[in-house]
């Protein structure tokens, strides 16, 4: 089983991040895992984005004409990766992000409205977390467990406190997601 | 899991692998895609714990001749930049080569010309493979295609730098660089000690001793009939070199009837597209150099007989594929596919070059 994942949006929106907990989540489970971002000018204020594979065998290139899933957190991102999933595969996006919702039909499109959880909880830099819980709820590639045996491996001791708000994003994330109507 | 399984940069995975070989210092200056290295270095003040110097100079220049004094002692220095770092450190790499010293350089491709892009690029591929720097030299020249040999290379290279007195280069390009993967960091060993430096490196200027006389590195010799003497003898090691050194990775080539040849980040897209193809039914295999040089020719040479045609994959205009072409000596097909200026083709891409150029 390999998933083929791409996340994309605004550079400081977490996308970057969103795609290493998902990797380290998988590492946590023993899984092939690439991680391989659109790095340089992109990631100040244009568009950020980030291939994710995990698989149950060994990965061979980083770099993807389609995707199993996409992630898509902005209009531009939208433009430049709706085209590009699998037929049958997964498209989810942020409401707030997306003025103009995807047309096609021949794949399964989700909506999650991150952007208004985040501000309901008060912590916009949960908003990464919440998509992330909404990508899990449809597709269980990682437990929540691992994720947060990731997210202790990988943050600074320091940054221990912030994790059951993680948690709570991710279950708020598995909470929200919905079919596009 | 494995404890020791971890995820990372294959810029970290160089830095991490570096402190715990024993290297003893790293001389370099920031530019992307590779600050990472010198990033993981300052962050993990190896200094405190192994000893190793880390030192960010005033410019590449200077780095690269920080390496050329410190490989003249026989300590294990390496330095590592970008594409336009790496062309500043050249008139220091032919000092090095010429006055054989081991050092390891890491060039993070980048492309050109120019200041051209940060994005990923093969297009120092004749820079790293016929010289470089001026006068007849060669590096020994590493290619990783994973995060792992990122790791593994390092190591490697100190090695094959040792044995045979020669500055290796490992060649690797911003996908490769920025991108995480599971690696296995090689196990932690001590610096050699003054007195190991001394027994493995007799030729090293760390000292006058009793019972010999000083030692002198230099690459200037105004005799000319020394200087081809001099000349001669690195031709010989070079041949030496090419006799013993040739890596590679052949991949699905027992019955395949086209073959693409790719290093680095293209050998993994090339494999992602013979997947593809095989789906297809199209018999394909992949040549992978890990060696660029010595460039695995004779290989190559022997795969052509069964191959219907040849495809070079670069991220370039098509360099590797005048090696290519230059090994197969049967009227085989070579051709070239490759994207520029830091565009990075997908496997469909290749797929379809494959068809395009080999098959219609």
């Amino acid at each position: 089983m390999t998933e083929e994942i791409i996340i994309a949006g605004f550079g400081g929106q977490g996308v970057l991040s969103m795609g290493k907990i998902l990797a380290y989540s998988a590492l946590m489970e023993g899984k092939e895992v690439t991680w391989m971002p659109a790095y340089g000018p992109e990631q100040r204020g244009g568009t950020a984005n980030v291939t994710v594979i995990i698989s149950e065998e060994r990965i061979s290139s980083p770099i993807l004409s389609s995707y199993d899933t996409a992630i898509i957190l902005n209009q531009p991102s939208m433009a430049k990766f709706e085209n590009k999933i699998k037929p049958g595969g997964t498209l989810i996006y942020d409401g707030y992000g997306i003025s103009e919702p995807p047309t096609r039909k021949d794949i399964n499109v989700y909506r999650i409205d991150a952007m208004d959880a985040a501000a309901e909880m008060n912590n916009m830099k949960a908003f990464n977390m919440i998509v992330l819980g909404g990508l899990l709820k449809l597709h269980p590639i990682v437990e929540i467990e691992s994720v947060l045996k990731g997210l202790r491996k990988t943050l600074p001791e320091r940054h221990h406190h912030l994790i059951p708000m993680n948690e709570v994003a991710i279950r708020k994330g598995m909470e929200i997601i919905r079919p596009q109507e | 899991m494995a404890e020791d399984v971890v995820l990372m940069k294959g810029n970290e995975a160089i830095a991490r692998a570096a402190i715990r070989t024993g290297v003893d210092a790293y001389f370099g200056y920031p530019i992307t895609p590779q600050s990472e290295v010198l990033e993981t270095l300052a962050e993990e003040k190896p200094w405190e714990t192994t000893g190793m110097v880390v030192l960010q100079a005033e410019s590449e220049v200077a780095a690269i001749n920080m390496v050329y004094g410190g490989a003249a002692t026989g300590k294990k220095v390496f330095t590592s930049s970008s594409s336009p770092g790496v062309s500043l450190k050249q008139e220091g790499i032919s000092y090095i080569a010429g006055a054989e010293l081991p050092c390891v350089i890491v060039n993070v491709m980048r492309g050109g010309p120019g200041l051209g892009t940060i994005q990923p690029s093969q297009a120092d591929y004749f820079q790293s493979t016929k010289g470089g720097g001026h006068g007849d030299y060669h590096l020994i020249v590493l290619a990783p295609s994973s995060v792992q040999e990122m790791a593994d290379f390092v190591d490697l290279a100190f090695d094959l730098a040792f044995k045979y007195r020669n500055p290796a280069l490992i060649l690797s390009d911003g996908v490769i660089g920025q991108m995480m993967e599971k690696v296995v960091l090689p196990p932690m060993r001590p610096r050699r000690t003054e007195e190991e430096i001394i027994a493995q490196c007799p030729w090293a200027a760390n000292g006058k001793r009793k019972g010999r006389g000083p030692n002198i590195i230099t690459s200037l010799e105004l005799d000319s009939a020394i200087m081809e003497q001099r000349n001669i003898h690195l031709q010989a090691k070079y041949k030496e070199i090419s006799e013993n050194e040739v890596r590679f990775e052949e991949i699905n080539c027992e019955d395949a009837e086209y073959l693409i040849v790719a290093f680095g980040s293209c050998a993994r897209i090339a494999q992602k597209a013979i997947e593809i193809a095989r789906n297809e039914g199209i018999k394909v295999g992949i040549l992978r150099p890990i060696t660029l040089w010595p460039f695995p020719s004779k290989e190559i040479e022997r795969l052509s007989h069964q191959m219907k045609g040849i495809l070079s994959v670069e991220l370039n205009a098509g360099q590797m594929v005048e090696d290519v072409q230059l090994a197969v000596k049967n009227g085989v097909k070579v051709e070239y596919f490759g994207r520029m200026g830091g565009i990075v083709p997908d496997p469909d891409e290749v797929v379809n070059a494959l068809k395009e150029k080999l098959m219609k």
